[in-house]
């Protein structure tokens, strides 16, 4: 078949109706251009708000649970082997906090390949003193350089500076704490600890993520301040957090390395599970949008492209009786729709991405994300590949019915019927 | 004498079904050898056009065989069929029918862009060349809209003999013209068969022009009665 006939004789035919085929092509635009600022926008949306809590959890996270025992002593019994034991009142074994042997544990989790990065924690509940009054709250001893590798720490730091934390006896404590204590960076701030200990620690920054039961009582330090603090020794770690380079493999490996080190681990996926759903509802959602911009976008292509074969079918007839076979006479059609689709898909884009670059630059401030200047837009070339993938589809669909019908078209009723 | 036969039918027959089924066109048997210049003259009605639809190979409803330079042509497929319209027809009807997308030169051009015997080049060559026999090569570049009927006419050969067809077939290619411009365009047919041993096969109801021509083909009630 000769393809560059085919295409001259489709871009004539697009010429003789010019208007009508910019229309055509100004409803796929339209389209594509929605379709790609919705989903930059919202997948924007959904990228911020699943930062505020995603970001913040590691994809594995290895720590000791405080459970009962799986192995009772009566398991142990061969008498009562076979039988099925009935045990009441089983209270949980604190097999303590701290991660044992956590050195050589962080030091293998390095060196695997599938892991970005490792970060030790220490967590610890105290209370914050201001005068006579005890407020109860967390802090976080962090390895400050791991943990804003994993965390972007200090996007959420609004005050001070997140590597001030490795002076010795510094903190950084969340906005709600701050604002109850009127304490501001340079106090000092008053600790104690479960388990009795004071510290008095300067405050060198103030934190906050925007959701207030989290700013009431978080604290960050560093590593050694907070072993300091609890009283324990440098090898003391009551968490390793651990972030992958592929995401979704965290539940298998979570697995895995409970078996390997013996601890208890939760994935991302189990540990946020609600949000997982929000984002995949907003995305069904935006998708959804588009599909049907475009479908509407295709009854335009099919009606001009239908209105276009009443209109030439004496040229289809001649072009049949001097030797065009009922299948030129389809891909004539179906070249005309695969031309409006690209054209107009391809300005789609365009246009996708000029209104995405403006909805990025209008001000969007809210009290709960300090970092957050103007309205979040992902911009992932997947969305523009889905779009012309989309818009070439559908055209294509649109023209198959008419190019169908003009390929049947019978020259002789039409050159009789003159 | 077998190669010399262009077009030959055996037992050629038509029905129409709407409305009732009715034969248009009875047994046909008739041979056409090369060089003649053939017209079917007869009543309106009585299936001339038909048949030369149906030896157009554009209208494939029909019993019996057509045979066109001895090539059994019933029953092969439209892509076939498409190619054999291509290379070995050309048609001239009584509507001109131009594409009128394309200029003069393009829409005799045309047809050789499908065949894609020729380079383009050539075609251009060749299609001026036809022009130029016709006396249209100063209307090359003007669109179909910008020609007079009879000009449109000797378009429409030139685009007929852009392949070198085996034959050429008229279907009223005067009909819709006056008294000059059919002169003009019988003057060139008959020219094409003088010069060119061109075959050609022409329905007509115009009793002058049919008179002129080398063999008449008289029809009636979708019989061939002489």
């Amino acid at each position: 078949m000769n393809f560059k006939l085919i295409l001259n004789i489709a871009f004539h035919l697009l010429q003789a109706r010019l208007k009508q085929t910019i229309v055509a092509a100004v409803g796929v635009t339209f389209s594509i251009a929605m379709f790609i600022a919705l989903v930059s926008f919202m997948n924007g949306l959904n990228d911020l708000l699943d930062g505020l809590m995603l970001n913040r959890t590691p994809h594995v996270l290895l720590y000791n649970e405080i459970k009962p025992s799986e192995n009772q002593p009566i398991f142990l019994s061969k008498e009562f082997k076979n039988n099925t034991n009935f045990i009441r009142s089983i209270k949980p074994k604190d097999i303590g906090k701290s991660i044992y042997n956590s050195k050589t544990i962080i030091s293998v989790l390095k060196k695997d390949i599938r892991v970005i990065d490792v970060a030790p924690k220490v967590t610890s509940p105290v209370f914050f003193n201001s005068g006579t009054i005890e407020i109860s709250g967390v802090i976080n001893g962090i390895d400050v350089l791991s943990e804003e590798k994993l965390f972007k720490i200090s996007d959420y730091i609004v005050d001070g500076n997140v590597t001030d934390l490795l002076q010795n006896n510094s903190i950084i404590i969340g906005k709600g704490l701050s604002d109850k204590m009127l304490l501001s960076k340079g106090d000092i701030i008053k600790i104690t600890t479960s388990k009795g200990n004071l510290a008095s620690l300067k405050i060198v920054g103030i934190s906050e993520i925007g959701i207030a039961e989290i700013d009431n009582v978080m604290s960050y330090t560093s590593l050694a301040t907070a072993q300091k603090i609890v009283g324990e020794s440098t090898n003391y770690i009551t968490d390793i957090q651990i972030n992958l380079y592929d995401m979704a493999s965290a539940p298998a490996v979570a697995k895995e390395f409970r078996n390997t080190f013996n601890l208890d681990t939760i994935d991302y996926q189990t540990a946020n599970s609600q949000f997982e759903t929000g984002s995949t509802v907003r995305s069904i959602i935006s998708y959804a949008v588009g599909v049907v911009l475009l479908i509407v976008a295709g009854f335009g292509i099919y009606n001009i492209l239908n209105m276009m074969i009443y209109e030439k079918m004496d040229s289809i007839a001649i072009l049949k009786a001097t030797g065009f076979s009922g299948n030129d006479v389809q891909w004539i059609f179906i070249s005309l729709s695969i031309i409006i689709g690209l054209a107009g898909g391809l300005f789609g884009l365009l246009f996708g991405y000029i209104f995405s670059s403006i909805i990025d630059i209008i001000p969007f401030e809210t009290a709960s994300l300090p970092t957050v200047k103007t309205y979040p837009i992902n911009y992932n070339p997947l969305y523009y590949g889905i779009g012309i993938t989309f818009a070439l589809f559908t055209t294509t669909i649109a023209g198959l019915f008419p190019a169908l019908k003009a390929s049947k078209i019978d020259p002789v009723e039409i050159i009789r019927g003159k | 004498m077998e190669n010399n036969v262009i077009l030959e039918t055996k037992g050629l027959s038509k029905y129409f079904y709407d409305p009732v089924k009715f034969q248009v066109l009875k047994e046909i048997e008739m041979r056409i050898n090369y060089g003649e210049f053939v017209s079917i003259v007869g009543k309106s009605g009585c299936g001339k056009s038909t048949l030369l639809y149906l030896l157009s190979t554009m209208d494939t409803a029909y019993e019996g065989q057509i045979y066109i330079h001895n090539e059994l042509v019933t029953g092969k497929t439209d892509r076939a069929l498409a190619l054999i319209r291509n290379e070995k027809i050309g048609f001239v009807f009584q509507f001109h029918y131009l594409l009128a997308e394309y200029n003069v030169l393009k829409n005799v051009m045309l047809p050789g862009m499908k065949l894609g015997k020729y380079s383009d080049q050539e075609l251009e060559n060749r299609a001026m060349k036809h022009l130029k026999t016709l006396d249209m090569e100063d209307q090359a570049l003007k669109m179909p809209i910008q020609l007079s009927g009879g000009q449109k006419q000797r378009v429409a050969i030139a685009r007929a003999l852009i392949n070198d067809p085996l034959i050429i077939m008229g279907d009223e290619p005067t009909g819709n013209l006056d008294k000059k411009n059919s002169d003009l365009v019988f003057d060139i047919f008959n020219r094409l068969t003088q010069e060119e041993k061109q075959t050609l096969l022409v329905v007509t109801h115009d009793t002058d022009f049919a008179n002129r021509t080398t063999r008449i083909i008289t029809m009636e009630d979708g019989k061939i009665i002489s």
